[in-house]
């Protein structure tokens, strides 16, 4: 986190009350949301009430021990996040401390205490070429140079926001650190690598706009189905074990975003080593280069302190922002935003504040909205375009999608992507109910995939959809009286479905191939399953039996597409194979 | 700082609360003597610069405004010693086997410090518990947290002592700098509230094992007072700890009855007038059991591991219920002890369907278990799921109303449970036998069902029915 300026000298308080992360101070010279250092061993902290000469401190650390009487003092600055070259290939906890360093400093494995480090290596250089020179101008947000942060990202400096710009006097290239100067104005405003932005504010943009780029996830159900775009917003709710994680997992591997922000906000801490352990040996299907390179880590796991847990979520959207501001797309996962509301109760019981429905506090849905909204596609300050994807877990107490959180999000979001525990239970993965979720993107989306991937993907999808409802509607029946009761056209028809669900639906995150699928071969392996059926009606129609028809050798094989490499030649044989095959039969 | 006090102003539940005029630390613990010299241990909940609020442990009664309230001046710590190996200790840390005292080497603060996840090591040590459900279907590893989902009545403990008799890591799957002699484990037990009957069980089967000798045992009765089963999971789980990444131990903890320890947070929660969330239950119970569950794993860099198994029992069988969700939200999967599989006989009663490991994936396959495991797995799941679905069926149809095809993986089902499932809480299956098990059953289907498994694997495993009648003729 940002090592707070002490811009001006401001009175220490003393504590008075200690209760879990809330504490109170006495006498103490600070604004809301000023970040304090509590006690003897200076504990971070955020003021988040004041009342009277009473502060209302949550803490961002375990504060075990800690006394009233202890000092508190202020550093009149806001929590912020330090922004700059260094951020890729890092990982943080909810404050912005690089948890390599404080492993480092700590000397432990476990999490001490009272120990702050920068967000940023601010001795590190880096080097430098600008892209102005003597005599432009210069506005807040333009990019005075670049840095090669890492093989895949090249970090664009910026003119900050809160700046005023002007003439350029000086532009040095170079190894610098990031605060010396490498661009001076005629103001008199020096430009360094290292910006600060408080985590609770969005970063300023010119407009947002309809996006219509689709975030391509690599991922059939959510590509063929329910895709979200660039700057778009999407949650995922369902009970423990369906499939939250992965699917994060799975955007954070393989969607084509330039930059990643991974929030694992209140979850495991074998989850986030995974990801520190995985990404840096896989490879990123746009660049080639390794999947760390384009990612930046937040972990602030369940037995970590709660009130740093509630700000995580801000630090990342606002390290997001600012890669947006480059011109840059950006996918940002937050599992789980449950926790991040829990956070919020927690803190907001220890105040004794009102409590809305089920204890959470009235402002909840004002604050998930908060955060959805700086989600999007946007021209930016400087006027590039850049975008910022949110994508959130839900986890519903009971896997009961009624309750405040999903019911909250689900007003904001625009893509909706719910997991069934039913589904999960026979290992239909990922288990995304085909029924209940959405997108409400598909439309504005339909032109990009009939450029990039085929005319006729609307048409193809709508069959898929049409074929699968109607599964739905007979398995009812099924349920009644069985297969084996409805007539032939209908008993294929939930063969063909069978297959969407098998072949199409479904996919192997664990599966060396199977796991990252483009759109082209999404559209095959549909355009293979719509081959049988459409074969297999015409030879029905001509009189043979259905149990003949879904019974030849070639059919089985339509599983198998998913995981080969070379699928289109797969595709090709297979299917003239189904076509000569049902064709023999009459 | 020893400052003493008699000063309470209010005894409420577990309660008590005193005004001070030094300050006191948050969490520190307190000693309170009652006017018959009885001490009580507590800990502090709140501390203002002039009032606190005690948590007492071994319950209030009996405690008025006359006794005395002294600071200790630091928070909790436990003993730590090698030679806890082999003892029993009560809930709250005091030998009671009739043993010496424990001479420590250390003291450590029962509030662990949370691990930082830079520091983990991934776990992917397979463990072989002998137990074909878990071993085959929901692969344990080495630094999981696996919790069994039960409810009263249901053999959970059979099944808890089987994996710890059982317990062990095959040579070839221990890591590259896999060095260890004993692949034994060392077993740390807590128990929080159960029964006289369930400890004698436990303790019983230990001795006539010889494994005491490897545990530490914590017992917290159900007759014992209930705010000491905060304290208990903490103690053992810092016992864990130490022994694992201090000692380089292979730690397995065994945490009974997880349900009792949500009800004394529920207790405490209700006496401090709390806002209660879900059912009554803290809202902070997601963060209380996860400071618990987490303290589970390996860290880079040391010997050692601690893996969990925690025991759960579902108020009404439910697992909506907050102790299991909850639960089920922060530890990596879990195993459903079923009532009807129970009464059918099927020993261990596990139900596979809604059990998870989710550290299976990393844990098996070729140089871990077996280059088929994950297909086969993945391919009885499946079969096991659609049987399930047509008993519903057959139940109203009749199975001469169903295929052949459906028929099948009806016996499969049936075949599933008495074959694979029910193997007795005495019988250890080693993963291959497990595995070829899993192969049996499967080979009742066509080639062309098993769509799950690569087609290498079937030719390599698939046991055609001539051959089948080979083996059997044998
Ligand atoms: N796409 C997939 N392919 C294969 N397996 C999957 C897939 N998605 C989920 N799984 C399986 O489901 C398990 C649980 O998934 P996951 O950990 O993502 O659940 P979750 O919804 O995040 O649960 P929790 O809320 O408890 O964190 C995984 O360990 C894996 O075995
Ligand atoms: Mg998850």
């Amino acid at each position: 986190m940002s090592q707070a300026t002490e811009s001006d000298v401001r009175e220490d308080g003393v504590i008075e009350s200690v209760s879990g992360p809330v504490v109170t101070a006495k006498d103490l010279d600070a604004r809301m949301n000023d970040v304090v250092y509590v006690g003897n061993e200076g504990l971070m902290g955020e003021v988040i009430e004041i009342e009277g000469n009473i502060t209302t401190i949550q803490v961002y650390e375990e504060t075990s021990d800690v006394s009233p009487g202890e000092p508190v003092e202020s550093t009149g600055a806001p929590l912020s996040v330090d922004l700059g070259p260094g951020m890729l290939d890092s990982i943080y906890d909810g404050v912005q401390r690089p948890l390599d360093v404080l492993e480092e400093k700590m000397n432990s494995a476990f999490l001490d205490r009272g120990v702050d480090a920068p967000g940023i290596d601010l001795e590190k250089t880096w080097e430098f070429t600008p892209t102005v020179e003597e005599g432009d101008e210069v506005e807040p947000g333009d990019v005075v140079g670049t840095v090669p942060e890492t093989p895949s990202i090249d970090h664009k400096v910026m003119v900050p926001p809160d700046f005023e710009g002007g003439e350029v006097v000086a532009a040095e290239s170079g190894d610098f650190d990031v605060e010396t100067a490498v661009v001076e104005l005629d103001n008199g405003e020096e430009i360094t690598m290292h910006q600060e932005w408080p985590v609770r504010e969005a970063r300023p943009s010119l407009e947002k706009q309809t996006p219509t780029t689709p975030l391509v996830s690599g991922q059939r159900i959510l590509d063929g189905l329910f895709p979200i775009a660039k700057g778009g917003t999407a949650a995922i709710p369902g009970p423990f074990g369906s499939g939250k994680t992965v699917t994060q997992h799975q955007l954070a591997k393989w969607a084509d975003a330039d930059i990643v922000v991974y929030v694992g906000c209140g979850e495991r801490g074998n989850e986030m080593t995974e990801v520190i352990e995985d990404f840096p040996e896989l490879e990123d299907p746009v660049t080639g280069n390794a999947l760390m390179d384009r990612t930046c880590l937040i972990a602030n796991t369940s037995n970590m302190p709660v009130a740093a847990r509630e700000s995580c979520v801000y630090t990342g959207i606002t390290i997001a922002e600012y890669f947006r501001d480059m011109g840059y797309d950006v996918a940002l996962m937050a599992d789980s935003t449950s926790r991040w509301a829990e956070a919020m109760r927690e803190i907001s019981s220890r105040l004794e504040e009102m409590p809305g429905e089920e204890g959470y506090p009235a402002y909840l849905a004002a604050r998930l909205s908060e955060f959805y909204e700086r989600a999007g596609y946007f021209e930016n300050i400087n006027g590039t375009e850049g975008s910022v994807s949110v994508i959130g877990a839900v986890s519903p107490p009971g896997g009961d999608f009624s309750e405040p959180v999903t019911q909250n999000t689900l007003r904001i979001v625009k893509t909706f992507w719910a997991l069934d525990a039913d589904l999960a239970e026979r290992r239909h993965f990922p288990a995304i109910n085909w029924n209940e979720s959405y997108s409400l993107y598909r439309d504005q989306l339909d032109p990009w995939f009939e450029d990039n991937v085929a005319a006729d993907w609307p048409e193809q999808r709508q069959w898929a959809i049409d074929t699968l409802d109607e599964e739905a509607e007979l398995q009812e029946i099924v349920q009644l009286v069985g297969k084996d009761a409805l007539p032939e056209d209908q008993q294929l028809t939930l063969e063909v479905a069978r297959y969407l669900r098998e072949a199409w639906l479904q996919q192997n995150a664990f599966h060396d191939v199977d796991t990252f699928c483009e759109p082209e071969k999404t559209y095959r392996i549909l355009g293979a399953i719509k081959t049988f059926n459409d074969e297999a009606f015409d030879a029905l129609d001509a009189g043979v039996p259905v149990e003949e028809l879904i019974e030849i050798e070639a059919v089985p094989r339509l599983n198998r597409i998913g995981v080969q490499e070379d699928y289109n030649e797969y595709v090709d044989e297979l299917e003239s194979d189904i076509e000569s095959q049902l064709r023999e039969l009459y | 700082m020893q400052k003493e006090y008699k000063t309470i102003t209010e005894i409420s539940g577990p309660l008590v609360f005193a005004e001070v005029d030094e300050p006191v630390g948050y969490d520190e613990i307190v000693e309170i003597e009652t006017a018959d010299g009885e001490t009580r241990n507590g800990q502090v909940l709140e501390s203002t610069s002039d009032h606190v609020a005690i948590q007492v442990f071994e319950g209030t009664a009996g405690i008025d405004r006359e006794s005395s309230v002294r600071f200790i001046g630091e928070t909790m710590k436990m003993d730590l010693t090698e030679d806890l190996l082999g003892r029993v200790l009560s809930g709250s840390g005091e030998p009671i086997d009739g043993g010496p005292d424990i001479e420590p080497d250390e003291k450590r603060d029962i509030v662990g410090e949370a691990i930082n996840p830079f520091s983990r090591e991934y776990p992917e040590e397979f463990i072989q518990t002998g137990v074909s459900a878990i071993d085959g279907m929901n692969t344990l590893v080495r630094g999981q947290k696996l919790p069994i989902f039960s409810a009263s009545g249901l053999p959970h403990n059979d099944l808890a002592l089987q994996i710890a008799r059982q317990a062990t890591v095959p040579e070839e799957a221990k890591g590259e700098d896999g060095d260890d002699e004993g692949s034994e484990f060392a077993v740390i037990f807590g128990a929080m509230g159960i029964t006289a009957e369930e400890a004698n069980e436990f303790m019983d089967d230990f001795e006539r094992t010889g494994a005491l000798e490897r545990s530490v045992v914590f017992m917290n009765l159900a007759d014992d007072p209930a705010v000491e089963r905060t304290i208990t999971p903490r103690l053992a789980l810092t016992t864990a700890e130490y022994l694992a990444f201090d000692k380089g131990y292979h730690v397995l903890v065994i945490l009974t009855d997880m349900t009792n320890y949500c009800e004394a947070l529920r207790e405490i929660g209700a006496a401090r007038e709390e806002v209660p969330g879900r059912r009554g239950y803290p809202g902070y119970m997601y963060t209380d059991l996860a400071q618990l569950y987490e303290r589970a794993g390996r860290i880079e860099g040391r010997e050692g591991s601690v893996t969990q198994i925690p025991i759960l029992t579902m108020p009404g069988d439910d697992d909506t219920h907050p102790i299991p969700d909850l639960t089920g939200y922060i530890t990596e999967g879990q195993i459903y002890i079923d009532r009807d599989l129970n009464s059918q006989g099927v020993k261990p009663p596990i139900y596979v369907l809604p059990s998870l490991s989710r550290l299976m994936d990393d844990g098996i396959g070729e140089g871990l278990t077996r280059a088929d495991h994950a297909d086969v797995s993945d391919q009885l799941y499946a079969a096991y799921a659609e049987g399930e679905d047509l008993r519903d069926l057959v139940n109203i149809v009749g199975r001469e109303a169903l295929s052949e095809r459906d028929n099948k993986y009806l016996d499969f089902a049936d075949r599933f449970e008495e074959e694979f499932v029910d193997q007795g809480f005495d019988t250890d299956r080693s993963i291959d036998e497990t595995l070829d098990l899993g192969w049996e059953l499967l080979s009742m289907f066509p080639k062309a069902e098993l769509n799950r498994i690569d087609e290498d694997l079937i030719e390599e495993h698939y046991i055609d029915e001539e051959t089948a009648e080979e083996v059997t003729a044998d």
